[in-house]
Formats: structure tokens, C-alpha cells, sequence
């Protein structure tokens, strides 16, 4: 589980500094699908960022299961990351390697397996994510989602205990982003990672929200799940969540008849 | 204001370099990049360099012979000038200055691509000192080829000045020939390769930094690019100065 205790983030501005987080507190638990969902400009990513250890909190704790990541040092902090996997908005593969050498690039780095070893596990990883056939194709060579798809396959090469997405289904259709968050979602009960998915795509909220985490301006708005979003009392949320018809009927369908009309999201 | 931003500037370049310079993750790795940027900043740029040189030795030997025709002055002194010049400055100095724009703007976009792509997070991430990574056999592959570059740059432009003697017969390849070793100082040749490890040194540690540390997007890739090939430049010619101050007085 992930714990983060009163976090706060500020940033030097022309002429002062402007603060972006306040009083950050929320919990993310293992094999579970946590999502970090807010507007754009609400300060999701730089949660995110805070979490993993690419900046560092002006106050507060961030606990890996008990192990604060702002008080690490570098040993400790690098080998927390040994135990991270993260998936990029941009997906972040090595342009200059195929998909294989993307995949395989963490278990050469920090794996004591021989090459054959290495090799099995990355085919393994690729196979997982439904890529087989595109070993030897480089980045440019893959649609969006591919891409996505081979940026999750290197994220879980190593068997990490903590995986991370930024936005992983921006740029992507609907169709593929369902494909993709189906993915996150069985790898995640799989093996029992401890999931957090920044993301403002409601589709993914309705679909595999089991622990929702809402920023709104920088603060936890809301806490729940997705079954519990479609009654929540909370303007902010409902601006946000519901800002479209389709979200509108589908909130009015589930209070009519009980139940989400997946048919309608797909 | 300015000072102080340069100061601002010159101590993050040096806790950059501080990251830079670590013990590899794995010694096998960093072998094969550092074999990899070899060729491809080194070897890659042979045929620019003997382009260049050839032309920039067949030019001084015209220039000079135009300028020193003087029944004083041996005709020798084309080729021994002409070799003072290949040695002194062109070899190390103005061909490093040439590289900066072809190397330097290679190594500065192709970070700064990286690091607006996330791939350099995303390498943080996994727990892997990025600087050191990817910057650390850049600087040792440069700093490694460059004094064999020198050394191609000053065969080639004194072939240069042979075939325009052969071409054209401005003077004799036998006069020019004994030009180019009357009076020759080894030492010279010592100074160009010194020289030009500071110089590839200099391209690719600010090259680095400024593609590193580039934030936005790829309009600003482009201005780190070209910042980094100003100011390495501009560090070259203020090293060269230090240097033959140091070196030949």
C-alpha cells in the first residue's frame, strides 16, 4: 500500500512561488486499480511525480508500505525504484530500440538472469500484452496504443510491486483505451500490484475505478469507488464527472434500473 | 543580474557533471555505448573532416603563396607556413569549432529529445543515474576519438596543399614537400591533440547539459541546440586562448 500524508508542492513562479498541492492525504491499496482523476491543471500529475520520487515534497510523507521515499537515501531510493514500474503519457520507449530491446532493457540492467532468461521473460512480457509479432519493430513503427502496450510490457518486466500511469489512454481511441485499461486491470488483480492511474478519461473511471482519488484544485475533493460515484454529493466531482450528456444518461440509467449500462460505454 | 544567472548556470552545469561522472551501472553497457558513440560522433564525421580539410589545406597554400611572394623569402616557407597553421590552429581549434556544430547539435537535440519525451524520467524511474547513462559515454567517446580526428584533419589538409601544388603548380610538390618538414616542431603536433581533448571535452559536456536540461517542448530542443553550439564555441576560443598562453609561451 501507498500512504501519502499531508503533502504539499509548491514552485518557484516569477516573482514568488505558487503552491500546487495542499494537504495532500489518500491511500493506495494493493491489487487494486487506484486512480488519480482531476481536471487538467488540478495538480494530478504533479502528485504523481511527488509520489514516485521525481520531485520531492515541500512537507509532508509518502510511505511504500511503511518506507518513507522522502527521507530515502540514494541507495534506498534506487532500490524502492527497482520496485516501480511506470507507464508514460508519451509511453517514453527508447527510440533507438525495438520493442524487444525496450522490454528487455530493465532485465539487463538490474536482473541476474542470463540472456536466454532474459529474453523468455521479455517474449513472456510482450506475449502478455498481446504485442507478439512486434518484437523487432522500433516505436515509429507502432500505432498508439502498440506503443501503450510495449510501454506496459517494459513497466512489468522486472515484477514490480508498485506500477504508475500517467494518462494512459490520451491520444488513444475509445476502443483502444478500453483495450488498454482491461489490460492494467488484469495485470494489476494478476499480481497483486498497487496500481495508480492518473487519468481524466471517465471511461476508465467508470470501468475500473476501485479506489477513486479526485484533486480538485490541488486538494483530495472526493474519495470512493466507482459505484459510489454515481451518488456522490459533491458539485465539483459532478461538474467534472458528469460534464457530458452521455455521462449524464448513463448516471440517470444506473439510479432507473440499478445497474451501469456497460453497452452504452463500449 | 546577468552574472548571476550565469553563476546560477555554471553551478548547476557542474552538479550535472557531478552526476555524470559515476561508476556505471554496468560496466558492459556503458562499454557498448561508449563503442557506439565513438562511431557515431567520431567515425561519422571523417568525411566532413576530410572534406573540410582538404579544401582548408588547399586554401592556405594559395592565400599563402599569394601573400608571401617576396624574393626574400624562400619558397619553402609556403609549405612550412602552411603547415604551421594545419598544426597550430585549423587541426584542433577551428576544426573542434566545426565539430561543435555537427556533434554538438547532435548530442543536444537527441538529449533534449529524450528529455521532452520522458524517456530520461523514464529511466530516473527504473533507478538508473540518467546523466551517467547516457552522457558519460558520450563524453568518453569523444574525448577518446577526437586526437585521431585531429590527426586525420592534419594529414588531409596537408594532402590538401599537395594537390593544389600538383594542380596547379603554384609551387613545386618537391618545394612544398621540403616546406612541411623544414624546421618542424613535434611539439606542435602534442599541442593540437592536447588541445583538442579540452575541446571535445567542451562539446560534449555542454551539448549534454543543454539538452538535458532543455523543458518544453521541441521549439525549445531546437533553442537548447543552438545555445549549445553557441556556447560551446564561445568556451573553445576562451580555452584556446588559456591554452597557447600556457602551452607555447
Amino acid at each position: 500500500m501507498i500512504e501519502v500524508k499531508h503533502v504539499e508542492k509548491s514552485f518557484d513562479e516569477d516573482g514568488g512561488r505558487r503552491q500546487v498541492l495542499y494537504d495532500i492525504n489518500a491511500k493506495f491499496y494493493d491489487g487494486k486499480t487506484n486512480l488519480i482523476i482531476g481536471q487538467s491543471g488540478s495538480g494530478k500529475t504533479v502528485l504523481v511525480k511527488n509520489i514516485v520520487g521525481l520531485f520531492k515534497p515541500d512537507v509532508g510523507q509518502i510511505l511504500y508500505d511503511g518506507r518513507d521515499i522522502t527521507v530515502m537515501d540514494t541507495k534506498q531510493l534506487k532500490a524502492l525504484r527497482n520496485e516501480i514500474g511506470m507507464l508514460f503519457q508519451g509511453s517514453a520507449l527508447f527510440d533507438s530500440e525495438t520493442v524487444m530491446g525496450n522490454v528487455i532493457f530493465p532485465l539487463k540492467m538490474f536482473s541476474k538472469m542470463s540472456s536466454e532468461e532474459q529474453r523468455e521473460r521479455a517474449q513472456f512480457c510482450i506475449d502478455r500484452v498481446n504485442l507478439t509479432g512486434s518484437e523487432n519493430k522500433f516505436p515509429s513503427e507502432l500505432s498508439g496504443g502498440m506503443q501503450k502496450r510495449a510501454a506496459i510490457a517494459r513497466a512489468i518486466a522486472l515484477n514490480p510491486r508498485y506500477l504508475f500511469c500517467d494518462e494512459p489512454n490520451s491520444g488513444l481511441d475509445p476502443k483502444t483505451s478500453i483495450v488498454i485499461d482491461e489490460l492494467l486491470s488484469d495485470i494489476t488483480h494478476e499480481y497483486g500490484i498497487t496500481t495508480i492511474i492518473n487519468t481524466h478519461d471517465m471511461n476508465s473511471v467508470m470501468g475500473i475505478g476501485e479506489n477513486i482519488v479526485f484533486i480538485n484544485k490541488g486538494r483530495v475533493g472526493w474519495v470512493g469507488n466507482k459505484d459510489q460515484i454515481y451518488n456522490v454529493d459533491n458539485e465539483d466531482l459532478n461538474n467534472f464527472v458528469y460534464a457530458t450528456d452521455l455521462f449524464r444518461d448513463v448516471r440517470k440509467y444506473r439510479r432507473d434500473h440499478g445497474y451501469t449500462p456497460t453497452h452504452i460505454l463500449e | 543580474m546577468l552574472f548571476a544567472r550565469s553563476l546560477d548556470r555554471f553551478g548547476n552545469y557542474c552538479m550535472f557533471l557531478w552526476r555524470t561522472f559515476g561508476i556505471p551501472e554496468k560496466w558492459r553497457e556503458f562499454f557498448k555505448r561508449y563503442l557506439d558513440e565513438m562511431s557515431k560522433l567520431g567515425i561519422d564525421s571523417v568525411p566532413l573532416i576530410i572534406i573540410v580539410s582538404l579544401f582548408i589545406g588547399s586554401l592556405c597554400t594559395i592565400l599563402i603563396k599569394l601573400n608571401i611572394s617576396n624574393p626574400l623569402l624562400p619558397r619553402y616557407a609556403v609549405g612550412s607556413t602552411t603547415r604551421e597553421i594545419i598544426l597550430l590552429e585549423f587541426s584542433s581549434s577551428i576544426l573542434c569549432l566545426i565539430l561543435s556544430g555537427k556533434i554538438g547539435s547532435n548530442i543536444a537535440s537527441e538529449i533534449g529529445t529524450m528529455r521532452v519525451t520522458e524517456q530520461i524520467d523514464a529511466l530516473d524511474i527504473m533507478g538508473i543515474n540518467s546523466a551517467n547513462f547516457l552522457i558519460m559515454p558520450k563524453i568518453a567517446g569523444l574525448v577518446t576519438i577526437m586526437p585521431f580526428l585531429v590527426i586525420i584533419c592534419m594529414a588531409t589538409s596537408l594532402f590538401g596543399g599537395y594537390l593544389i601544388c600538383v594542380l596547379t603548380a603554384i609551387v613545386s610538390t618537391e618545394t612544398y614537400i621540403y616546406g612541411i618538414q623544414t624546421m618542424f616542431n613535434e611539439w606542435y603536433v602534442w599541442y593540437a591533440l592536447i588541445k583538442s581533448l579540452f575541446f571535445a571535452f567542451i562539446i560534449s559536456s555542454i551539448s549534454a547539459y543543454y539538452g538535458y536540461t532543455v523543458q518544453g517542448g521541441s521549439t525549445d530542443v531546437g533553442k537548447a541546440s543552438t545555445n549549445a553550439v553557441v556556447m560551446s564555441n564561445i568556451m573553445i576560443l576562451l580555452v584556446d586562448v588559456i591554452l597557447t598562453k600556457l602551452m607555447l609561451q
